[in-house]
């Protein structure tokens, strides 16, 4: 147990300083390092609490306090995939709307009459 | 092509990935059936100069920037024809499947009847035309799931070769499914409470080049396609709901 909770405690502190590194050097936007270093953060408290990850752990019914701290961080990890997928989908649809709207004004263009700049 | 002159405009749009084969041949069969019709092609990023052949072919070429999938180059299409005040959009496979003799049937049928769909139906009267085993099969099931959803039978949910009013256009242009878009249009257009008809017509086989559904693809089709069926009807039933007035009001 106690090596386990070392092992997550590790492994937050490095998600965050690897998160803090990507924001720093515009690898990742401000706005998206904020779902990863939450999760970070909730990990590295319950890693170091054995009162609250007990707790939770008899909240959810588990008696083996490292498999609620494994559910969690499997919940924690779906939530922050599951956000990021939202956002792609809507970086897709605004990508594709732009990628037509491109091609119609490009389309326009090479259409306009001859004269179009004596007018 | 320019923007519509008066009402009740037609306008054949082509979408086209990597056509090059059969391109000018469907462009000149479709000039022999409306001469006066603008042939509009929705060239998907082709890498094979599909958009050079269809300029030499006499049509004008929207050409997308990068490959956006038949439903991305349909929907960029119809935005330009709506932009450009066109009464009547009938679509037509760059590859040569669909017959353009039976243009004027589909245009006959949007402008007396009034519905916002026609669809050229290969099984409309039994007259079939060419289909594989597979495709028949997936026909088969999606007509068995889409009758209780659109409310009347549909003989081939799956034909590209699709004529649409101005009003669906405008549907579409705000939206209209990316990929294997036929089966989830008629959705969204019947969840508006807007009509559609089949019209009897013989598909052939490609001229060229293979179809994008190949066996393998085949399950994901039945899949994505399920799930954009559901979510549609989801969608439009909860925004349904959501609209009616309250009994209260």
């Amino acid at each position: 147990m106690e090596r386990l909770l070392n092992v997550t405690t590790v492994l937050s502190i490095l998600l965050v300083a690897m998160v803090l590194f990507s924001v720093r050097r515009s690898h990742i936007r401000v706005e998206y390092s904020v779902s990863w270093l939450a999760a970070a953060v909730i990990l590295l408290v319950l890693s170091r609490s054995s009162f609250a990850l007990n707790w939770i752990s008899r909240q959810l019914g588990l008696a083996d306090p490292p498999l609620a701290l494994l559910l969690l961080v499997f919940c924690v990890f779906v939530i922050v995939i599951y956000r990021l997928s939202v956002v792609i989908s809507d970086l897709k649809d605004a990508h594709i709307a732009m990628a037509q709207r491109l091609a119609i004004l490009e389309f326009q263009l090479q259409n306009r009459p001859a004269n179009f700049n004596e007018e | 092509m320019k923007p519509a002159v008066g009402p009740g405009q037609l306008l054949i749009l082509i979408p086209a990935f990597n056509e090059v084969g059969a391109i000018a041949g469907v462009i000149h069969e479709v000039q022999a059936v409306v001469p006066h019709a603008p042939i509009l092609v929705v060239d998907d990023a082709s890498t094979d100069g599909t958009d050079r052949r269809a300029r030499s072919a006499g049509a004008d070429v929207l050409r997308l920037p990068y490959h956006l999938g038949l439903g991305g180059g349909v929907q960029a299409g119809y935005k330009l024809a709506f932009e450009f005040g066109y009464e009547y959009v009938i679509r037509v496979d760059g590859d040569g499947q669909h017959d353009p003799k039976y243009i004027p049937a589909l245009l006959d049928t949007l402008r007396e009847t009034g519905c916002h769909m026609v669809i050229g139906s290969r099984f409309q009267d039994s007259n079939g035309g060419y289909t594989n085993a597979v495709r028949a099969m997936g026909i088969w099931f999606f007509r068995l799931v889409l009758r209780p959803i659109l409310g009347k039978p549909v003989r081939d949910p799956t034909s590209g070769f699709v004529g649409v009013n101005r009003q669906a256009l405008r549907v579409f242009t705000g939206s209209f499914p990316l990929e294997y878009p036929e089966i989830e249009a008629l959705v969204v257009l019947q969840r508006k409470r807007f009509q559609f008809q089949e019209v009897p017509c013989r598909m052939r086989r490609r001229q060229t080049g293979r179809s994008t559904i190949t066996a393998v693809k085949s399950l994901y089709y039945i899949f994505h396609v399920l799930l954009g069926v559901f979510i549609n009807v989801l969608k439009f039933e909860r925004r349904r709901r959501k609209d009616a007035p309250r009994e209260e009001d």
